[in-house]
């Protein structure tokens, strides 16, 4: 029973954002501003509930951490860097994984960088960046045809500010999952 | 609906806040050297206050130059508004090489209300150099006092004036907006400001075409980044690139039948160029490092592009006719987004020097020489998007620089003569920050 309430709190924020998916209004172009995860693959809930024996505990714990895993969205970069940092490795791979296991199910890569270099130059570092999560993804066994990616350059920080510790948030790769 | 009413309200809150959003222009730096000149307050041949002060707006025009120092109206010992009330030897006392007098008058002419004379004298030959007479739509009076400032700083430096010409800019109102991002017209004194569109998707890049006519800029949407040109005349604007893919860094040809642009395919940002009639892509370069940021030549024979395939951001020149690549930049960390002068023998980038700052650099193509004209007398750490005045004189840029008590920077736009030698910063009154000023080039 405890393992059902941990799930249910950790499923939690991932419902919210379901909530919160209400469409904006479109400026010409298609909106995809209201960030969507979907749901959690239904069999895999399923089955970290039927809990009883021992021996699922190990198994439930796996499947949690994926999932918390895939609730990271947001990849650093080092300064003028677009190769993906090991420490993002696990979350690119269960990410991966939910697109192989959920062939139906798409996103897009935004590129951003932080507003140090030309804002041009930007657009292009922002591209690499997406591009360099969209290869590992595909590596990983996801399809091409899932994916697609954006680049905004310097032109939607995270973080307003102009020194290193707002400029680090902001140099990032942003997945977004279509509904 | 009340999603749309609030998209609604929030453009017309933007549109307001821009009416009051009125540049000024602050002198940050003299200079030595300059030719004075005085320029004595048109008479105004009407009821009230004039309509626009014609010699004030010639004045700031001609100091904004860097290449006069007119003479502050309280010094004048003598304001003659006629041929006949000039006296020379109250000119040459105060060694006033140069003396502009003019007139503004009510026609009558409903369709030229205005009437405006201007005359200008050397005062030591005593000789009259020029003399024009206007017929002035309505609104049209600050065009106007540009085109005399044109003609007074042609007649007395030998180059013609970049006067009578416009800017188009970005501004970015702060992110709680609902369209934040909007494309600007305005004159070179970043007077008479025309918001053009707004968008919720950040916009950037402007440039004009070679007639003026249309204005080509990027949205950096969620279907990929894409190249549009809007046409000043007719309103219109168009996306020119396909959708769900990234198109950027758009530069005219000469001829405005193409244009040169990044494009991103598969992890490779190379150089493409686009037959506008057509819609025929041809690839420029090709390398899995990023190239962008092209500038088309003047005489259209090459592209200057950065690339970091050496390691780090340069410049590099593409040859159509040898399609020889070239690198043309050594010094400093990087350079990055070159902009050709007028007769292609200078360009203007962005370079990060080792102080880790942005700065705005020109470089002599045939020497190779390079210096920096932009100054960080405000604090900026960077500055950039650097375009040339269609005469070659000046370098309009963008600069970021410290607000008291703010942790975010302002930032705003700033006109430096090509020596480096005077610069100007124009101040934006208005919530928005001010950015990527493109120069347009001479207007018929």
């Amino acid at each position: 029973m405890k393992q059902v309430v941990k799930l249910v709190f950790l499923m939690l924020p991932i419902l919210l954002l379901i909530g919160c998916g209400a469409k904006e209004v479109k400026d010409e172009e298609v909106s995809n501003e209201s960030v969507v995860v979907t749901a959690p693959d239904e069999q895999g809930a399923s089955a970290s509930e039927g809990i009883g024996m021992e021996g699922d505990l190990e198994s439930a714990e796996a499947a949690e951490s994926d999932k918390d895993l895939l609730a990271e969205r947001k990849i650093y970069f080092d300064f003028d860097r677009s190769n993906v940092r090991e420490e993002f490795s696990a979350v690119i791979e269960a990410h991966a994984q939910y697109l192989v296991d959920n062939p139906s199910a798409s996103l897009v890569i935004e590129g951003h960088c932080d507003e140090r270099g030309t804002r041009e130059y930007n657009i292009a570092l922002g591209e690499q960046r997406a591009h360099a999560v969209s290869k590992m993804l595909t590596l990983l066994g996801a399809s091409r045809s899932q994916i697609r990616t954006v680049s905004y350059g310097e032109e939607r920080p995270e973080v307003e500010g102009h020194e290193e510790s707002s400029w680090k948030w902001n140099r990032r790769a942003v997945l977004v999952y279509a509904e | 609906m009340t999603k749309r009413i609030y998209i609604l309200l929030m453009c017309v809150g933007l549109w307001s806040s821009q009416s009051s959003a009125e540049l000024t222009i602050e002198i940050t730096e003299g200079v030595e050297g300059t030719l004075p000149v005085a320029v004595v307050p048109f008479a105004w041949l009407g009821a009230g206050k004039p309509p626009q002060d014609v010699a004030k707006i010639v004045s700031n025009d001609l100091r904004r130059s860097g290449r006069f120092d007119p003479m502050a109206m309280n010094d004048m010992l003598a304001k003659p508004t006629e041929p006949a009330q000039i006296k020379f030897q109250n000119w040459r006392i105060m060694e006033i090489p140069a003396l502009v007098i003019g007139k503004v008058w009510l026609s009558g002419n409903p369709d030229f209300p205005y009437g405006v004379e201007f005359r200008v004298y050397d005062v030591f030959k005593e000789e009259r150099i020029a003399a024009l007479r206007y017929k002035v739509r309505k609104g049209q009076l600050r065009k106007v006092a540009h085109q005399i400032s044109d003609i007074v700083y042609e007649k007395l430096t030998g180059e013609k004036g970049a006067f009578n010409t416009r800017i188009a800019y970005i501004k970015k109102l702060p992110q709680q907006a609902a369209r934040p991002y909007g494309l600007f017209i305005a004159d070179s004194d970043t007077a008479n400001e025309q918001g053009i569109l707004v968008s919720r998707f950040p916009i950037l890049s402007p440039t004009w075409s070679p007639d003026n006519k249309k204005l080509a800029y990027v949205k950096a949407s969620n279907l990929g980044a894409g190249i549009y040109i809007y046409d000043v005349s007719k309103q219109t604007q168009q996306r020119v690139t396909p959708k769900r893919s990234s198109y950027s860094a758009p530069s005219w040809s000469p001829d405005g039948k193409k244009l040169a642009m990044m494009l991103a395919k598969d992890g490779s940002t190379d150089i493409y160029v686009m037959d506008l009639q057509t819609r025929e892509f041809k690839k420029i370069t090709k390398h899995w490092a990023i190239d962008t940021e092209p500038s088309w030549s003047p005489k259209g024979d090459s592209l200057i592009f950065t690339s970091e395939r050496g390691g780090s951001a340069q410049l590099y020149r593409y040859t159509f006719k040898t399609q020889k690549i070239k690198r043309i930049t050594f010094k400093g960390r990087q350079n990055l987004r070159a902009a050709h002068s007028p007769d292609g023998s200078m360009i203007t980038f962005v370079h990060l020097s080792s102080d880790r700052r942005y700065h705005i650099a020109v470089m002599e193509l045939d020497s190779g020489l390079m210096r920096i004209v932009s100054s960080n007398s405000r604090g900026e750490s960077e500055h950039e998007s650097p375009s040339f005045s269609p005469n070659g004189s000046m370098i309009i840029y963008a600069a970021n620089y410290p607000q008291k008590g703010a942790k975010t920077k302002r930032t705003g736009l700033v006109a430096v003569t090509v020596d480096g030698r005077m610069q100007q910063h124009f101040t934006d009154t208005g919530a928005g920050e001010v950015r990527e000023p493109a120069w347009s080039s001479f207007l018929n």
